[in-house]
């Protein structure tokens, strides 16, 4: 049995000409194998520095990450990152894009074998027909869809969102979800999802950690979402439990943003 | 197309205004300078032979040309070679970049006519001295494009190249190298202009054969034309080597 992810005492201090500037202080989270949770807050609360030290782009001042009992402080093979912009490689087509993961979690595969891999992936979040197409030619959307598949074609136990739709048009962005979440259904891997839309959220997670407003954030209130699985977009209009919990969200969201402002005048 | 022929006509009428001028003033406001019909009688046999060798120095003047080309393209890449690895040091280390960096502003301003005598005492013979010159004096550009480039690379790529634990080798190849590759380009192009503008100095000095060699023995033999028919053919060939360069820059960041 898998052991969780642990965010443990996490701590993220930075240095600015002002003096030391502390976004996250004492973030704890407990996330377990399998689970979807979502990371949700106001923009620029911290939640992408959390990620960006699970992902170990960055390292914790404090405090850290643990998995498997281990402490985590630099990236690894077992996470795979999709950032907000697809950050594909311009000089690279989809396919290689996606071969330059698949080679990295399968080195000893032959390259046949590895291009395989990569196909299916391309193949599994829709875009197979792309694979020789250079990132420039690709739609925003399509872009995404290849960055998922370059994570997933690390085959990693951990999937880090990084607010990945945060770019795309509304549409664009339901398809994608809809991608994650199917995709999520078939293997149940563990998923942190960096968010700042409250449906996205809620739709997606089993479990919503909202943060505090920086400066110092931390988990302000750690919300179970038991909506029933399979979810489908019409519960957002009809379902009772659904509003019960967008409007605790949203209240929190606004009681943090208003103490905030408070404090800040 | 039309717009290309009124930019040539215009071009056209520049030289001719140039030209006109040189013709005015040759023979009355200035007693030596040749005016440009004999420039062109007395440069005749060089340019109607071009790759006619009659002597040592008395030789057509592409024959000339492609001396001076072949000893650019060697300092060039002896430049380029030095140049390029230096400017990834100097952009992937901020030690390295700090240890280094203000000698290199001090060595970048100094003329080829300084470095060449040092050239001929370190290697007592012209032709490494000349190479030695055009290579320190031609790399800076390379250099600090390079160094720009490297500084240049979007973290987006940078954390791609982590969370994928790339070696470091697959870093360079699949992600700095080809992120770098535009602006080295245009250091290589800047890089090969002041190549050719070096060219010139470093063959005065040394006597060799070249365009620059033979200005300067018909300014001592005092065949004043030749100096401006070398003169010419220095800015035409420049010319040309920075369109080439252009060309393949211009390829390069399509592709």
């Amino acid at each position: 049995m898998q052991r969780p992810l642990e965010i443990s005492s996490l701590s993220k201090t930075f240095d600015t000409p002002t003096g030391p500037h502390t976004v996250v202080k004492d973030f704890n989270v407990k996330i377990q194998p399998g689970e979807f949770i979502s990371l949700l807050g106001h923009s620029g609360c911290g939640k992408s520095t959390v990620l960006s030290i699970v992902a170990g782009l960055q390292q914790a001042t404090l405090g850290g990450v643990i998995i498997d009992g281990t402490e985590v402080n630099t990236p690894g093979l077992d996470r795979g990152v999709v950032f907000q912009s697809p950050c594909l490689l311009p000089w690279l087509s989809a396919l290689d894009n996606v071969l330059l993961a698949a080679r990295q979690a399968h080195p000893t595969l032959a390259a046949a074998a590895q291009r395989e891999v990569a196909l299916k992936y391309l193949n599994l979040v829709g875009v197979a027909e792309f694979a020789s197409s250079m990132p420039a030619e690709l739609s925003q959307g399509t872009q995404q869809r290849v960055a998922i598949a370059r994570a997933l074609s690390l085959e990693p136990r951990f999937l880090l969102f990084d607010e990945p739709f945060g770019m795309l048009d509304s549409m664009t962005r339901f398809e994608l979800q809809d991608l994650v979440l199917e995709l999520w259904e078939q293997d149940r891997k563990t998923v942190i999802l960096v968010t700042h839309d409250i449906d996205e959220a809620i739709y997606l997670s089993d479990r919503i950690v909202l943060m505090t407003d920086g400066p110092e954030a931390r988990v302000g209130l750690d919300l179970p979402i038991s909506l029933p699985r399979p979810r489908d977009r019409r519960m957002a209009s009809s379902n009772a439990d659904y509003f019960r919990l967008r409007a605790e969200v949203i209240r929190f969201l606004d009681h943090h943003s208003r103490q905030f402002n408070r404090e800040a005048a | 197309m039309k717009s290309f022929l009124t930019s040539f006509a215009l071009a056209m009428t520049g030289i001719l205004c140039v030209v006109l001028l040189w013709a005015a003033l040759a023979g009355n406001v200035a007693p030596d300078l040749p005016s440009p019909l004999k420039t062109w009688e007395e440069s005749k046999p060089f340019i109607l032979q071009p790759w006619e060798k009659r002597g040592e120095m008395d030789q057509g003047i592409l024959r000339m040309a492609s001396y001076s080309l072949v000893r650019v393209a060697k300092g060039f890449f002896l430049a380029i070679l030095v140049g390029t690895p230096l400017g990834f040091l100097l952009g992937s280390s901020t030690l390295f970049y700090r240890m280094f960096d203000p000698t290199i502003q001090v060595l970048r301003p100094i003329s080829p006519l300084a470095w060449l005598p040092l050239g001929l005492i370190l290697f007592r013979q012209s032709e490494p001295a000349a190479l030695f010159t055009i290579a320190l004096c031609s790399m800076w550009p390379t250099v600090i494009n390079t160094m720009h480039g490297v500084r240049s690379i979007p973290q987006d790529y940078l954390n791609v190249a982590k969370v994928l634990r790339l070696s470091p080798w697959k870093k360079f190849t699949k992600v700095w190298l080809p992120a770098t590759l535009p602006y080295m380009f245009t250091g290589f192009r800047l890089s090969l202009g002041l190549a050719w503008l070096v060219i010139v100095a470093a063959e005065m000095l040394t006597g060799t054969p070249g365009v620059g060699g033979f200005l300067w023995q018909e300014y001592n033999s005092l065949i004043y034309s030749h100096i401006l028919l070398c003169i010419v053919t220095i800015g035409v060939v420049g010319f040309a080597l920075d369109r080439l360069m252009g060309l393949a820059e211009a390829k390069l960041r399509a592709a």
